[in-house]
């Protein structure tokens, strides 16, 4: 475990107009740490998720992120490129349509080494078995490589997008609702892959879900939000087996038995 | 692992002061189910204490704060980590609690919580995993332990949730000892075992006490309880009450 924080989240909010998206966020995320945002639609965790990966400007507040050469960074002082840049390396963003985060008309090994070439690999022999080493890693038959993903199901497709994320090493990578929409059994099988890939490479995650099932299984803390606000945080069991907030004992029983 | 310091017979390694839980229902219109309050006791290395009483005493709640899944309203739950470090459940980070699982505090639970697709020898792997063992160590592992409580070999392979209770109950246990926590939470360990792997369970467990593990544990089954306890705590004189 690394004694310093990876990211430093302070007082952030986001209006829109006289309407509140977000406000008053703070917390700290560790590598290695997977943190669950969870909440029911309007919430506010999407607008939260979209400010923290910087595609949302704040009102206010600040996220410092240890940078690779150790330094702290508040990243809305970041200029245009240098967020790029992390976007493009340090991070990862897997989005809940598959298309918003893949080329749908370029090959799957070109959809994964295309991230390859953007942190400076050339080598093309390097880049495509690379490319064929992640299709493995997310299950997908390497006989698919040259395969565009518009040909591929929703979960493969799913499962590409991740490839495409992870292969640059990235240290903190940013889910939104990334089980969204697909069947329960590819849901399963895409949660424990997930599971394992966050494990063996220490991932730092931040997720948003509002399926409280997703996040007990892939997280280790959680903060609960209503109307913007964070109404609730702590371990994830511990918010799920002995919830405080009326809100948040009321989304716990709904849970379906099954 | 283990250092002589930690599995020293006698050393305290959790103490348990005033603690007491409340349950606030809010979808009740409110209403406050008192659990248990006041709640004192010692468990050192080398022995196992159990909690006695019946049904709705709190002997569950007791076992779940000192893992950290339900939240204590006050008091302490102090950890011993040798070396005069310790700390406070009550008051402890989700980080630091993460930590003292890692490292310090093990359980068993009742039920498994199955991950699909992932096996039953990995299940079991998984927590020495965590502790920096190899895969191929944590797997060995696992496997001499599910061989002991007998669960079919044609069986580790597969993902534990279509197992029957005894099955799952015996995986469940092998993950909970695999490790050499100091300290570890026995919650109903042997309640779907048959007499042979009840007998197994008892044997781990005072394998476990040889080793100087602390164990703090559940056992409904009166003949177990006479065989593992050092000493029975009774629950109801924790009786919290109404607020």
């Amino acid at each position: 475990m690394s004694d310093e924080a990876l990211l430093r989240v302070n007082g952030l909010g986001k209006s829109y107009g006289s309407r509140i998206g977000c406000t008053d966020v703070g917390f700290e995320l560790w590598p290695g740490e997977v943190l669950a945002i969870v909440g029911e639609s309007g919430s506010g965790k999407t607008t939260l998720l979209n400010c923290l990966s910087t595609a949302l400007d704040p009102t206010r507040g600040r996220a410092e992120y240890r940078m690779r050469d150790g330094a702290f960074r508040n990243l809305y002082d970041l200029g245009e490129a240098e967020r790029r840049f992390l976007m493009r390396t340090d991070w990862g963003f897997v989005h809940q349509n598959p298309a918003d985060g893949l080329r749908m008309t370029v090959s799957a090994g070109a959809n994964v080494g295309e991230r390859l070439m953007a942190v400076g690999e050339r080598h093309y022999g390097r880049i495509r078995a690379t490319a064929l080493d992640w299709l493995t890693r997310v299950e997908i038959a390497t006989d698919r490589i040259d395969d565009q993903p518009r040909a591929f199901s929703g979960g493969m497709r799913q499962r590409l997008q991740i490839a495409r994320n992870l292969v640059t090493n990235p240290r903190l990578v940013f889910m939104d609702e990334p089980t969204g929409g697909l069947d329960v059994s590819v849901q399963a099988r895409l949660l424990d892959l997930l599971r394992g890939l966050v494990a063996d490479l220490g991932l730092a995650v931040i997720i948003v879900t509002h399926d409280l099932a997703v996040a007990r299984l892939l997280s280790h803390r959680m903060m609960v939000m209503k109307e913007g606000r964070v109404i609730e945080a702590g371990l994830t069991d511990r918010v799920l087996d002995d919830p405080r907030e009326p809100y948040t004992q009321l989304l716990v029983s709904s849970i379906l038995q099954v | 692992m283990t250092d002589a310091a930690i599995s020293e017979p006698g050393l305290l390694r959790l103490s348990l002061h005033d603690v007491s839980k409340t349950f606030t229902m809010h979808l009740r219109g409110g209403v406050v189910l008192p659990v248990v309050g006041d709640v004192s006791f010692d468990v050192h290395a080398g022995e196992c204490v159990v909690l006695g009483g019946p049904s709705g005493a709190g002997k569950s709640s007791i076992l779940k704060m000192a893992y950290g899944n339900y939240g204590a309203d006050s008091g302490a739950i102090r950890f011993h980590r040798g070396g005069g470090d310790s700390i406070d459940l009550v008051t402890a980070t989700p980080r630091e609690t993460l930590e003292l699982r890692r490292a310090t505090v093990g359980y068993v639970s009742q039920f498994l919580r199955t991950v699909p697709r992932v096996s039953a020898l990995d299940v079991v792997a998984e927590p020495l995993l965590a502790h920096g063992a190899s895969r191929g160590e944590a797997r060995t592992r696992a496997g001499m332990l599910l061989a002991r409580l007998n669960l079919p070999e044609r069986l580790w392979s597969l993902p534990p949730a279509t197992f029957s209770g005894g099955e799952q109950q015996r995986v469940n246990i092998a993950r909970g000892f695999i490790t050499d926590h100091p300290v570890l939470l026995l919650d109903e360990p042997t309640a779907s075992l048959d007499a042979t792997n009840r007998k197994a369970v008892i044997a781990m467990v005072e394998e476990k006490k040889r080793a100087g593990i602390a164990m703090l544990g559940i056992f409904h089954d009166d003949d177990v309880r006479a065989q593992v306890a050092d000493c029975i705590v009774d629950v109801t004189r924790f009786a919290a009450r109404a607020a």
